[in-house]
């Protein structure tokens, strides 16, 4: 008996919270839309187009494009990138050269142009949208964060 | 009259010879049944009809429908056109094809059309006539439509796309500077820097400026 009682219970408290959970709607990044169903995306904007670069965040971070990439082709036939980007084309094409990093395969093998691994630029190098961040984030560079541990006579 | 039925007809191409020749004979001969007035008229109005007919037809074969009647330019060129900022845009202005690649004036235009008759060729050899076909032969069809856009300086890109009306200061930094150097001092004309912008890039490899 108090057994089956203590049944009942735990019974009672998960329809009480299951019914509770379905009523509540979770606000997350994708809005309130509930999980099954699509929401409203967000209104694209235009790719910042101002060819200023960017200063890296870290210098491990793949540069940033300052430019509008809109339409431009990298697949097997061809790399529009490459054609201001390769070594040969930056005299015509003013462009900062692709890094001689690209140039080496995955076995330390320096190649003539770019490795077929580093080939997709937008794998890592993407163009920019001047849109709120929808996550806040306060990141610090190295060197912001150097000169707040500082500490000691001035050099 | 049985005689006549039963010798032996004389061969064809005598016989065609010999109509030719009477055409001929009637041609060259003033005629003896029309007026002058008349016939000058129905010249002229025969003309009239002709040149409109022609015109016409060579209209319709200028429009959009017509290219893409064929599934050779309706399911390979036209879909890849369907991407890009020439088909759809922000203020829904676009090209056609012919807009690319027909010149609008009249006698650069009757020369590309007796060129494109090689594509009738084309068609009904089935040169191009699957997905496969096709992508083997995309360089070699690029080639050419580079080539004549590099010798009449972009004409057709001109058409729309003008020296004089482009406002450089609403382009971006990097066209600016592109076009400053490189297109107003006449080194280099649209289609040099602007391939593969309305269609899939062939294999670019062996082009030049490309990798």
């Amino acid at each position: 008996m108090r057994h089956e009682l203590r049944l009942l219970a735990a019974a009672l408290l998960v329809a009480a919270v299951s019914t509770f959970a379905m009523a509540q709607t979770f606000s997350a990044l994708r809005g309130e839309t509930p999980l099954d169903q699509e929401g409203q995306p967000p209104a694209m904007t235009p790719e910042a187009n101002t060819s200023e670069r960017e200063a890296r965040n870290y210098p491990e971070q793949p540069p940033l494009i300052p430019h509008s990439t809109e339409g431009y082709e990298v697949s097997i036939r061809g790399n529009k990138c490459l054609s201001c980007h390769a070594r040969s084309r930056t005299r015509e094409s003013q462009a900062p050269m692709i890094s001689i990093t690209h140039f080496a395969d995955r076995d330390g093998q320096f190649l003539a142009s770019v490795s077929p691994r580093r080939y997709f630029c937008t794998q890592c190098h993407v163009p920019q949208h001047n849109v709120k961040a929808p996550v806040e984030n306060d990141f610090l560079d190295i060197d912001t964060l150097l000169t707040r541990t500082i500490s000691g006579p001035r050099r | 009259m049985t005689a006549t039925a039963d010798a032996p007809r004389s061969p064809l191409w005598r016989r065609m010879w010999a109509f030719a020749l009477d055409i001929w004979n009637v041609l060259r001969r003033p005629s003896s049944v029309f007026g002058l007035g008349v016939l000058v008229m129905a010249g002229f109005i025969a003309g009239i009809i002709f040149w409109g007919a022609f015109n016409t037809a060579l209209e319709l074969t200028n429009t959009e429908t017509f290219c893409t009647s064929c599934h050779e330019m309706r399911s390979n060129v036209f879909e890849e056109l369907k991407t890009t900022v020439h088909y759809n845009n922000r203020s829904g202005v676009r090209a056609r094809c012919p807009d690319c690649h027909v010149p609008h004036e009249w006698t650069h235009k009757i020369a590309r059309k007796m060129q494109a008759s090689k594509e009738v060729w084309g068609k009904i050899f089935g040169t191009i006539g699957t997905r496969e076909k096709f992508l083997d032969h995309r360089l070699e069809l690029a080639i050419h439509e580079w080539a004549r856009m590099k010798a009449n300086d972009s004409l057709e890109c001109r058409n729309c796309h003008s020296a004089q009306s482009m406002d450089i200061t609403r382009q971006s930094p990097r066209a600016v500077d592109a076009h400053q150097r490189l297109l107003f001092t006449g080194q280099k004309t649209c289609i040099d820097c602007h391939k593969g912008i309305a269609h899939h890039l062939p294999d670019m490899r062996n082009v030049s400026g490309w990798q």
